[in-house]
């Protein structure tokens, strides 16, 4: 399913935002840029947390700007604090379910198998507080995966991992992603995290999304205002 | 091991200053408690007789119905201010319960005279007299009080968590199930118990509502036995019964954690999705209405009335200058005695359980049955003004000392982990680290230290009714006088003079506690 920003306005102290971009369907793609600058506000937007000045939100075409967070065909994932610490591993999948935690045979059923696709499967009885970070993200992804939306936003989701763990979430996120036809949209701080899984890439700063391209277009781009700037050396050292 | 690794920092502040601050408490605690322990034990289980299990039963009571009330109201109020973090006078609210407690409790009993009391605005709603009417007082002390230690941990919940609930479309059932309970269960038991234990040894309300021997409590027939009919054994068994209520809540809120309130700060906390419905916004509101309706009255009433009875009168100026010294004196004993404890509690795990036990003795012991220990104690030597001054005074720091810890030893932690190798590396010790380091790093927290204790002391009635005399008079007692000898108008007059002092050191307070 396609996502669509159609001149989506936003303020914030004394910054104003204006998206206006098409993240491709299906495709992965990664949003790079400085600090400060609305990475997480668009997220926000996309998934109904904060509301928009002016615009649309359009998803497969349906306007979905006017509604609530939990009836737009999206599933947010973190950075922190993505799990309940007195919910089992499976009671926090399960709530992407039922908030009342009560599942149908049926449903407990999709609840393991997506304890398995994260590779879960024998910590579904711990707490949160036993699991490595790595883990509790995978928690995280499991759920998203029994909300079963087609559009999954991600706030630096392994910003707090090891290089090698961040290769291995994304890795996986990658194959959930391209198993399901997910359109996703991760915002990161790491351009090499771009480079690894993101099919296409966007360069966003001060407010606008300043280019959307296949990923290796961008990072090959001169055209691209400030991008040159915000990568620094980075370019000649990885690439 | 994780604690040997802490004490590798070497400095050891002097040991004397603390030993000499647990003499004193030792001895304050000893004087209070022995003799009310031998006297109990000589009259045995006889002397349980049914005044004092009356006495006992009222005292759980009226403690048990002010905590449920309490956190009946103070808790969904505290969901409705957390949920609602934007409307008009927002600000003002959460000031406003700052209020009852910072006022002393004879200050404000005045205003709920003004307001419930016979020809009052609400004159006859309650019966202001007996149960209802302590109800009444301890509600407006406490539904303050649990809703900001709940409010506290609600805000405490990540703004994630806020996000994901909206996500997955919990409804208000739901939030609260998953996401609010697991965090305020935990602050609730805290605050149920604090509340109840501040209520079964509540004393001014008790002694201006309380209905006679049919409605009293612990603290307070334990006054009117030493006080009004000179009965030592009487008030000895009553003291035991209160010494082993205290440590009972004690040992239960200590399981539960802690006991001294965390005052939470005002700041911005995680935007909510949630409340967005109209029943929702109706509840909220109406909630927030009640609270005015309890809150506002006897405050206004107070500050009304105050204004046209104010009058500087000789007594009063007398009353105000005894309180002012009597505060000072209070105040400075508590931050002598806290100090030397906190600088060795920030530095080593053994001091730091010393002085916990210290704290948490100085909080739980009730005083009038701690009085008690030290009036069968000092009997024979009673009379002149210096020991009843010097009882008031050692009385009313105990009664400061957990709050005076409270701010001073973070404060004292920080300047220690700061400063304590770069102290060592330049061979900067003893009298010299206090003036260069210590004193300049902690003023503020110091300060804010010393008028809390004074802000107690100034609402102190306990300690001056059991030890004051009639030319011994503070400014509660002084009111309390007023009260009970038909000087109505004087008493009002007053409660507002000592509610603007202790209002002016708040503010004071504040300012030094925002940084």
């Amino acid at each position: 399913m396609s996502l669509r920003l159609d001149h989506l306005a936003f303020r914030y102290e004394a910054m104003d935002m204006i998206f206006d971009a098409v993240f491709p369907a299906g495709g992965f793609t990664a949003v790079i840029g400085p600090s400060g600058g609305g990475k997480s506000t668009l997220l926000n937007l996309v998934a109904g947390f904060e509301t928009p000045l002016a615009g649309r939100v359009l998803i497969d075409d349906a306007d979905v700007t006017a509604l609530p967070p939990d009836r737009r065909p999206v599933s947010m994932i973190f950075q922190d604090n993505n799990v309940f610490a007195h919910l089992s591993v499976r009671q926090n999948v399960a709530l992407g379910i039922s908030p009342a935690l009560r599942l149908e045979p049926a449903q407990a059923q999709r609840v393991e198998a997506a304890l398995a696709d994260v590779g879960l499967d024998g910590l579904a009885h711990r707490k949160p507080g036993e699991l490595s970070g790595g883990e509790r993200q995978r928690v995280a992804v499991a759920r998203a995966l029994v909300r079963d939306r087609p559009v999954l936003l991600l706030d630096e989701p392994f910003a707090a991992l090891g290089p090698a763990l961040r290769r291995d979430m994304l890795d996986l996120l990658r194959a959930k992603q391209q198993a399901r036809g997910l359109t996703v949209v991760m915002v990161t701080h790491q351009p090499e995290d771009a480079i690894h899984a993101a099919s296409h890439t966007a360069y966003l700063e001060a407010g606008r999304i300043v280019a959307l391209r296949p990923t290796a277009d961008l990072f090959a781009a001169t055209d691209v205002p400030g991008l040159a700037a915000y990568l620094g050396d980075w370019r000649n050292t990885v690439l | 091991m994780a604690e040997r690794h802490n004490t590798v920092i070497a400095y050891q502040p002097s040991r004397a200053p603390a030993l000499a601050a647990l003499a004193f408490l030792g001895l304050a605690l000893t004087a209070g408690f022995l003799p009310v322990l031998a006297m109990g034990i000589r009259q045995g289980l006889a002397g349980l007789d049914p005044y004092i299990l009356r006495v006992l039963s009222f005292t759980l009571l009226q403690a048990g119905l002010s905590t449920a009330l309490s956190l009946a109201i103070g808790l969904p109020l505290a969901r409705a201010l957390a949920r609602r973090r934007v409307f008009p006078g927002r600000f003002l609210l959460l000031r406003l319960l700052n209020l009852p407690l910072a006022l002393p409790s004879i200050v404000v009993i005045i205003g709920l005279v003004e307001v419930y009391g016979a020809g009052g605005w609400l004159g006859g709603l309650f019966a202001l007299y007996g149960l209802q009417g302590i109800l009444l007082a301890h509600v407006f002390f406490n539904v303050p009080l649990a809703a900001r230690l709940v409010l506290a941990d609600l805000e405490r919940i990540p703004e994630e968590n806020w996000k994901l609930a909206a996500q997955l479309g919990l409804g208000p059932w739901a939030l609260w199930r998953i996401v609010e309970w697991p965090r305020v269960r935990g602050g609730m038991a805290s605050a149920a118990l604090l509340i109840f234990l501040l209520c079964a040894s509540s004393f001014a309300v008790v002694l201006t509502l309380g209905g006679g021997p049919r409605a009293t409590t612990l603290e307070v027939a334990i006054y009117q036995s030493l006080r009004a009919d000179f009965d030592p054994q009487r008030a000895a068994m009553l003291a035991l019964v209160q010494f082993a209520l205290c440590a009972v809540l004690a040992l239960l809120a200590q399981r539960w954690g802690g006991l001294v309130p965390d005052v939470p700060m005002l700041r911005a906390s995680a935007r909510r999705f949630d409340g967005r419905s109209g029943a929702a916004r109706v509840l909220d509101a109406g909630l927030i209405l009640l609270v005015l309706l309890l809150l506002l009255p006897p405050l206004l009433a107070l500050a009304a009335s105050g204004l046209q009875h104010i009058a500087l009168t000789a007594p009063l100026l007398r009353a105000m200058l005894t309180s002012l010294l009597l505060g000072a004196a209070s105040a400075g004993l508590a931050f002598l005695l806290v100090w030397p404890l906190a600088m060795l509690a920030v530095r080593g795990a053994l001091w730091r359980r010393v002085a916990a036990l210290a704290v948490l003795a100085s909080w739980i012991v009730p005083p009038a049955a701690l009085a008690t220990g030290w009036f069968i104690s000092l009997i024979a030597y009673a009379g002149p003004l210096w020991l009843s001054a010097l009882l008031v005074i050692a009385m009313n720091a105990m009664m400061a000392l957990p709050f005076v810890a409270r701010v001073l030893m973070p404060a004292l932690g920080r300047s220690a982990e700061v400063h304590d190798r770069l102290c060592l590396g330049l061979g900067i010790g003893g009298w010299n680290r206090l003036r260069v380091v210590e004193f300049p790093a902690v003023r503020r927290a110091a300060g804010l230290a010393l008028v809390m204790a004074l802000i107690l002391s100034l609402g102190d009635l306990t300690a001056i009714s059991l030890f004051g005399t009639q030319d011994f008079v503070t400014l509660p007692a002084l009111i309390y006088r007023q009260m009970g000898s038909y000087r109505f108008d004087d008493a009002v007059g007053t409660a507002l003079v000592l509610g603007l002092v202790v209002l002016a050191l708040s503010a004071l307070a504040e300012r030094w506690g925002e940084t």
